[in-house]
């Protein structure tokens, strides 16, 4: 077998167009016993009410809370008896669904997965339970360090009148106050057909997937499903630069430094990725890692990230650190951020970060759950279904002054938003 | 699914093989037979340091060299220390195995332990160590485990306690690694895209020349038998309170390990293969808004370690309230057994959960260096038919003869504000 023959391409996704906007996409997996279902739809945090923060999600999650062909027990022994699972979660643009079960009862999975999403009645019982536990979860959260350190460099960065200043969870406050007819009423407004996409990636025939999938979805219509969001750039610079958290009873400090980065469908979002690997990804957590991990021992952590979704979201470096240690990591992680923006990456550097790209593409396809991932990515941001296959040339295509105009374009070390959150009782 | 082949090479060192030709990958693994289990009071953590000090270095591959080898080939390489062993992987484009090979090869004997290198990952460890202190949850594993094991290397987490983190000198890692990391104590496998013939060829130019050594007397000391129920309380800032409830466990590679496996299915499911909201301690603990969620965990170990189930409590429910519904569930198992139906479920998510683990190479290469950890190659491969073979009263005679006050440790964490007053 050679590495093309294992690529999902346009030539072996089975992709059909349903007449309600639905886009199903199938590949066959002979080698598993198993099979993913993924989708998505445009239902995200986006289309709620920042006072009602955390509604799109609270109703994902109670979509599988009972339906008006099962109840919690029937919706959720179907799947457990068989050893299936599903699951539906909320991001800021989509809700996206996953589930996976034995090959032979992908049919259950759709069923289920159709029935939770079209029919859902959200039981008072269950619903209320549901709030009772993400309200132990939030409460959870803000005694976590990274998890409070992210969410201040968010809200910092992104404006109150931003959808990126939110947490698509909502906060103890939101949830609280959220009423039972508010999931209902969202559910009937924003999930619908538009914009819809599933994929089925396992051992089964592509054909037979997209038959199952159109029989059970081909017939949903909402005519009151609003139009596709986007979401851009805050308008605003951040008021402070510098957010500190105090957390009681902790050891280490963590910290988030974020600036706005590349929406996946961005031009040179293959060119940030690049320069980000350099920054903070490549080897032993790239040029960040190397400074504050290995040379100073500092952390046990220190990466960078790119969030590259379907908006402006965040470059991010974390770093987990003693609280003495806290401004030394900042200001070495400082350093590399300038180096990136203001000289040239080596060609060696180039050369070893386009290697890793292209030759790590195969173990993202090692399982069912990795192709589904790539085939809707591939779809839900427009790539092309040839997108994999031609990948190897367009990472080659890339070079040095792409890369620096890339971070250059993004990232300013002194304009970065910086969080700490831990037992430091005063910021800097 | 092609069995696994299994090989000795004269030097000692344990080869599996497994052809799987569903993707162009090959997963390379190394797995020690020593981890936090084999560790003397003073040198808690030392083999998890070790697995740290392995990425810095040898003569022919200086420090960060193979992180850009490995990471220019497209592989992802990483190790873990548990308590029974330490494994190091690379999973890679089938074509660049060699490096990973190589890798390991030379890592077995020329680490190279650089003084500054060391004194610069003790700080780098001790943050690892912080980090996870960070978790209210940690503080009551710790504790937990502290009392379950009196005598056993079980009793301390594997990162260490941090008072040995901070004296540990670099000859006790050196004599360390070279008193356990030696092709007797190892094994080698493979699992992907390759010929077995040839892998096994390059296996032996690679390996073969290691020279032999005894395989090492290991530390190990056999924990007696627990006289009555053990409780630990833990107080740490926050709003969330917990309850774990642990019993002794039997060794993997005891017949009625996987009896408490199916009875784990039963309470709690079966991990990985669903989200359990049909369990029975689902519906005892959170139906009852007792819970925010239950979980519980069985690990394969050499030794007899524990089963622990973990449940999390909702805002103003107390622990006492929780272990109170979960002793009823045990209770009732005891009494009235399971019924077919929760065995045919059980044994219908194993089968789901098998299927699932086997889809990535790195995966199953995973299993395979697990069994060798557990002292039998073929106990992953069995795994599913013998699970099959449970029967529902087996579960209720291994709920009897286990989950017993005499064998039980009660942990609570209760919530306190920044003063330490309770929340």
């Amino acid at each position: 077998m050679t590495q093309l023959d294992s690529i999902p391409r346009g030539d072996n996704i089975t992709r059909a167009e349903l007449d309600n906007g639905i886009v199903v996409l199938a590949y066959e997996n002979p080698a598993v016993q198993s099979v993913n279902l993924m989708a998505s739809l445009h239902a995200g945090s986006l289309y709620e009410d920042p006072r009602r923060n955390g509604l799109a999600s609270l109703t994902a999650s109670a979509l599988m809370t009972g339906t008006v062909k099962r109840n919690f027990d029937q919706l959720h022994s179907a799947l457990e008896d068989n050893g299936a699972d599903l699951g539906f979660r909320a991001h800021v643009h989509k809700v996206g669904f996953s589930g996976k079960a034995l090959a032979e009862d992908l049919s259950l999975l759709v069923d289920v997965a159709n029935d939770a999403l079209r029919n859902p009645v959200f039981p008072a019982e269950h619903v209320e339970r549901l709030r009772g536990e993400r309200l132990t979860w939030l409460q959870y959260s803000q005694f976590d360090t990274r998890y409070r350190a992210g969410r201040a460099m968010r809200e910092a960065l992104y404006p109150a009148c931003h959808a990126y200043h939110y947490s698509p969870s909502g906060s103890e406050k939101t949830i609280a106050n959220l009423d039972l007819p508010d999931l209902a009423d969202f559910h009937a407004c924003n999930f619908g057909p538009r914009g819809m996409i599933i994929v089925v990636v396992g051992a089964v025939a592509a054909d037979d997937a997209v038959s199952l999938a159109a029989e059970a979805f081909g017939e949903w219509r909402n005519d009151d499903q609003p139009p596709i969001l986007t979401v851009d750039e805050p308008d605003t610079a951040p008021e402070s630069l510098r957010r500190d958290v105090f957390v009681p009873g902790k050891t280490q400090s963590d910290i988030s430094m974020g600036i706005v980065g590349p929406a996946r469908q961005a031009n040179d979002y293959l060119a940030a990725r690049l320069a980000n690997s350099v920054l903070g990804e490549f080897g032993m957590m790239g040029r960040i890692g190397k400074s504050v991990r290995e040379q100073q021992g500092l952390a046990y952590y220190a990466f960078s990230r790119l969030g590259g979704g379907h908006g402006p979201d965040p470059w991010t470096i974390s770093a987990g650190v003693n609280p003495e240690n806290v401004e030394r990591a900042i200001a070495s992680i400082r350093r590399e951020v300038d180096r990136l923006t203001s000289e040239l990456v080596s060609r060696e550097d180039l050369a070893d970060n386009q290697s890793y790209f292209t030759g790590r593409m195969p173990l993202q396809l090692e399982s069912n759950e990795g192709i589904a991932s790539q085939i809707h990515s591939m779809e839900s941001f427009g790539l092309g279904l040839d997108y994999l296959a031609n990948y190897a040339e367009l990472v080659k295509g890339i070079d040095r002054q792409d890369l620096l105009a890339a971070a250059r374009t993004y990232l300013r070390a002194e304009e970065m938003v910086v969080a700490v959150a831990g037992p430091q009782q005063n910021g800097a | 699914m092609t069995p696994p082949t299994h090989h000795t090479l004269p030097n000692g060192l344990t080869v599996l093989l497994k052809e799987v030709h569903s993707a162009p990958v090959i997963s390379w693994w190394l797995a020690y037979r020593v981890g936090s289990r084999n560790e003397p009071t003073g040198k808690t953590g030392i083999s998890h340091w070790v697995e740290h000090m392995m990425f810095k270095g040898s003569p022919r591959f200086p420090a960060g060299t193979l992180d850009r080898e490995i990471d220019r080939a497209g592989g992802q390489w990483n190790a873990f220390t548990s308590m029974d062993a330490t494994k190091y992987f690379e999973t890679l484009p089938a074509d660049k195995v060699d490096i990973a090979m190589q890798a390991e090869a030379d890592r077995m004997t020329n680490a190279l332990f650089d003084p500054e290198e060391t004194e610069s990952e003790r700080t780098v460890i001790i943050s690892e160590r912080q980090g996870a202190e960070n978790q209210p949850t940690f503080w009551l594993q710790e504790e937990l485990r502290a009392a379950a094991f009196r005598v056993h290397g079980y009793h301390h987490e594997i990162i260490g306690d941090e008072a040995d983190l901070r004296t540990m000198t670099r000859d006790d890692l050196y004599a360390h690694y070279r008193g356990h990391y030696n092709p007797a104590n190892a094994a080698a496998i493979a699992v992907g895209a390759f010929d077995s013939a040839d892998m096994l060829a390059k296996i032996d130019e690679l390996y073969g020349a290691i020279p032999a050594q005894p395989a090492p007397a290991l530390f190990a000391r056999p924990e007696p038998p627990q006289q009555g129920q053990r409780r630990v309380a833990i107080e740490r800032p926050g709003k969330t309170a917990f309850c774990e409830i642990c019993h002794r466990a039997p060794a993997a590679t005891h017949p009625d390990w996987m009896k408490l496996k199916v009875l784990d299915a039963v309470l709690t499911g079966s991990s990985g293969a669903s989200d359990n909201k049909t369990s029975r301690l689902y519906e005892a603990l959170v139906k009852s808004e007792i819970a925010a969620s239950v979980g519980a965990s069985l690990t394969p170990t050499i030794d007899p370690y524990l089963y622990s189930i973990i449940v999390t409590l909702r805002d103003g429910r107390s622990p006492e309230a929780a272990e109170a519904a979960l002793l009823r569930e045990i209770e009732r198992l005891q009494a009235d057994g399971i019924s077919e139906s929760e065995l045919k479920k059980a044994r219908k998510q194993s089968r789901a959960a098998f299927a699932y683990s086997t889809e990535s190479v790195t995966w199953q290469a995973y299993w395979l260096a697990q069994s060798f950890i557990l002292g039998e190659v073929g106990w992953f491969d069995a795994y599913a038919e013998r699970l099959m073979s449970v029967t529902a009263d087996d579960v209720q005679d291994v709920a009897r003869r286990y989950l017993l006050p005499v064998s039980r440790v009660v942990g609570y964490l209760h919530p306190t504000d920044a003063q330490g007053e309770p929340a």
